[in-house]
């Protein structure tokens, strides 16, 4: 009988079997908790720090840096304060990064394409360099790129030239380029319309292919745009031929453009290590894409190229792009091991900060902060861009 | 109308199979093909016979750094004359057979792992033992041995221990952010998905910054860490949210069906993990877990920046005596062997292990 009077007048379940009671319960034990511990953690920091006698506070940013940087995008003195001093590693990190990257996609696909290949010996040749690339840590790799530069390398007195106005030797490579006119400021100003103009071209074509069927040849005109523009310029300019070639002076060479070993140290390493990365991304983008489609598209009369633009890239894009994004964001996150073989990148000029002024907080978090900047603009792009493509099921 | 054929037995041309008709196929299948072929070859041609020279044949293997440099082919007499040093580091040298056989109860065990049908509980406790004794053998100071301070710990088996306790102890934690991130409670699912992104988004080299700098501030005055330590608990953090999204795409990956099964049992949250979910879901990322053990095996040669002496620093402190200054192509490269050796056989694993589980057995 007492079965019968429980289900009818239901007992009022307590408060702690209530699961929404509990859930709120669970969550502020978990905050408190995290709360307490940052709270114990910051104390024992500020107590720390006082004992130290260090001001907490980004106030050393405007203070005078005193020292000098090997390398730098903008004009930088000792003179200058740490927030310049930080400015030229950040923008070191983005010269390095950016070079890297492109560089990096194209011998990446490269190595992805002859690792599909039906040659033989290019396959195997393409697995070994994966396999092996991949299974190195990239700072042992680094460090022997930046030996094999140090150890094996002339000095700049007898440096080697393999010709094209290009020296080799263990301070760097030496570049001729064409000297400063002001025609190629003028040059890559026609560039930059170019580019816009075959943007406008390729919509309009696009729309018109859409209503009336006829195609454009969009690729050929573009090209003829892209590069044809700056060279009328070149042209008009009464075509500058004069060249900035290295010439060793003293002990080192001067004139031309000097890259250090350091950077093409870090940028070998970076590249060689991530491209190993893209090609496998590269092999299973196009893998992912079913053969009847390849079939389908010709036995519809598309023609080759078309095949590969209108069927056969978007879906393996679509494969392709996020992970390629990630190691790219690898790439860039890797290219803080400048430190270890003084590449003035952002950490590394963060480091002798952190070791000038003991501001050794405020460094770590700036250090933080920029990197996480990368990551979270990159994933918020990755994210419209995965919106853009993503399948419209219909 | 029936005519009997005369049937003779044919044999293929002797350019369509054997050895030429696979040449013929596989690298010379059109003229593009050739032309890569033939390139291909000249490059071999022009890297891989210098090379034998450099690395076998010009090469000395036990003299002095002075003979070495007479001779024009690598000097490997920088490995057999310091390899000691190169694998233990500053480990008093009598001592060091403690590393050696700690470093062997690890592969042991490794090895026996291998199997997935020793995978019982027996192989978990096997595991504890043998983690701590070779800790034991590490640190000493008790059952006769000598104490052996962690800071002459060093090499190879310092590159192994921050590398194996890193993943063993970061599993627990990543699989709890992991669940966090999963959870439905606001409060705990925000705090796990900025801990993972946070940590995520920055290079390893920032946390070990911090564990070199920071962590000493955060503690109370007086208490200090050892610097391996703080290392490794930088490398558990960060290993900690790579594990936590990869658990979590094995959580994706159940059927709502799992979960309502269980509840209709009346299993309670914990158990409902604990039985029914992770045993399948952690089961499924299993390959991806040992691509993380392999990145982790290799990102713990960052330690050389905050100059802990693993297997990269014990080398590059080769290479700084004069004797040995100059050979860093050959140090280099047999570190990399070794390296290679490591993650290639555990790549290698993991596929195969990959092919077991895809067949569903």
């Amino acid at each position: 009988m007492r079965g019968f009077k429980d289900s009818a007048t239901p007992e009022k379940i307590p408060f702690w079997l209530n699961p929404k009671v509990r859930a709120i319960l669970f969550q502020f034990m978990t905050l408190g908790m995290v709360g307490l511990l940052a709270y114990y953690l910051i104390s024992n920091t500020l107590i720390n720090l006082q004992r130290q006698n260090i001001t907490s506070g980004f106030g050393f940013l405007h203070k005078e840096s005193s020292f000098e940087i090997g390398e730098s995008l903008i004009p930088y003195s000792a003179a200058n304060t740490y927030a310049r001093a930080l400015l030229v590693g950040v923008l070191n990190t983005i010269k390095v990064a950016f070079i890297g990257v492109v560089i990096t996609i194209i011998l990446g696909t490269f190595i992805g394409v002859a690792r599909l290949s039906t040659n033989w010996l290019l396959s195997k040749l393409a697995a070994i360099y994966i396999e092996v690339m991949q299974d190195i840590p990239i700072l042992l790799q680094l460090f022997f790129w930046y030996a094999i530069f140090y150890e094996t390398m002339p000095s700049p007195e007898q440096a080697l030239n393999p010709g094209g106005g290009i020296y080799l030797s263990n301070r760097g490579v030496a570049f001729t380029i064409p000297e400063g006119h002001p025609a190629h400021k003028y040059m890559l100003l026609a560039f930059l319309i170019g580019c816009v103009i075959v943007y406008v071209i390729r919509r309009w074509a696009r729309k018109r292919q859409e209503k009336t069927g006829q195609i454009f040849p969009t690729f050929r005109v573009g090209l003829a745009i892209v590069f044809g523009l700056p060279f009328i310029t070149w042209l008009a300019f009464g075509t500058p031929m004069k060249m900035d070639a290295p010439k060793f002076v003293g002990f080192n060479f001067q004139g031309g453009l000097m890259v250090s070993p350091e950077f093409i140290a870090l940028l070998m390493g970076l590249v060689l290590y991530t491209a190993a990365f893209v090609a496998e991304v590269v092999r299973a983008g196009i893998q992912s894409v079913s053969k009847g489609q390849r079939e389908a598209a010709m036995s519809i009369g598309l023609r080759p190229t078309l095949v590969l633009n209108l069927v056969i890239l978007p879906q393996a894009l679509r494969v392709i792009i996020p992970p390629l994004t990630s190691q790219m964001l690898n790439l860039t996150k890797n290219s803080s091991l400048a430190v270890a073989i003084g590449y003035p990148d952002f950490v590394s000029v963060a480091n002798t900060t952190m070791n000038q002024t003991g501001q050794s907080i405020e460094g770590v978090a700036l250090i933080m902060a920029v990197y996480l900047f990368f990551s979270l603009s990159t994933s918020a792009f990755m994210n419209w861009y995965n919106k853009r493509v993503a399948l419209v099921e219909r | 109308m029936e005519q009997a054929v005369q049937t003779e037995e044919l044999r293929p041309p002797i350019t369509s199979v054997g050895p030429i008709g696979w040449v013929k196929n596989n690298l010379f299948n059109g003229v593009f093909n050739s032309i890569l072929t033939i390139v291909t070859l000249l490059f071999l041609w022009k890297v891989v016979p210098p090379f034998i020279r450099w690395a076998f044949i010009d090469s000395a293997w036990h003299t002095t750094g002075q003979v070495c440099r007479q001779g024009a082919g690598a000097c490997w007499s920088i490995i057999a004359m310091n390899y000691r040093f190169i694998l233990f580091g500053f480990y008093p040298y009598d001592l060091q057979w403690r590393p050696f056989l700690a470093m062997m109860i690890l592969f042991g065990l490794l090895f026996y792992s291998r199997e997935r049908n020793h995978w019982k509980r027996p192989l978990a406790y096997a595991w504890i033992i043998g983690l701590f004794t070779m800790g034991l053998l590490m640190k000493g100071g008790i059952l006769g041995l000598t104490s052996v301070e962690s800071t002459q710990w060093g090499g190879l088996p310092l590159t192994l221990l921050l590398a194996v306790f890193g993943l063993t102890a970061a599993y627990p934690l990543g699989v709890i952010l992991a669940l966090g991130r999963r959870s439905k409670m606001p409060g705990v699912k925000v705090l796990c998905i900025l801990y993972i992104e946070l940590i995520r988004g920055v290079p390893l080299i920032s946390l070990l910054f911090m564990s070199a700098i920071i962590f000493p501030l955060f503690l109370p005055e007086g208490v200090t860490f050892n610097k391996i330590l703080r290392a490794q608990v930088a490398i558990i953090l960060f290993t900690a949210a790579y594990i936590a999204e990869v658990v979590r795409g094995g959580l994706q990956a159940m059927s709502r069906g799992q979960y309502e099964a269980a509840e209709s049992l009346g299993l309670n949250y914990i158990l409902t993990m604990r039985l029914v979910i992770l045993p399948q879901a952690l089961k499924i990322v299993i390959p991806p877990s040992v691509s993380i053990l392999i990145s982790a095996f290799k990102d713990t040669s960052l330690v050389v920046i905050i100059a802990l002496f693993d297997l990269l620093k014990t080398t590059q402190s080769v290479l700084s005596n004069p004797e040995w200054m100059g050979f860093s192509r050959e140090a280099y490269v047999f570190v990399a062997i070794l390296y290679f050796l490591g993650c290639f056989s555990m790549s290698n694993y993991s596929r195969k292990l990959e092919r077991e589980l895809s067949r569903g057995d």
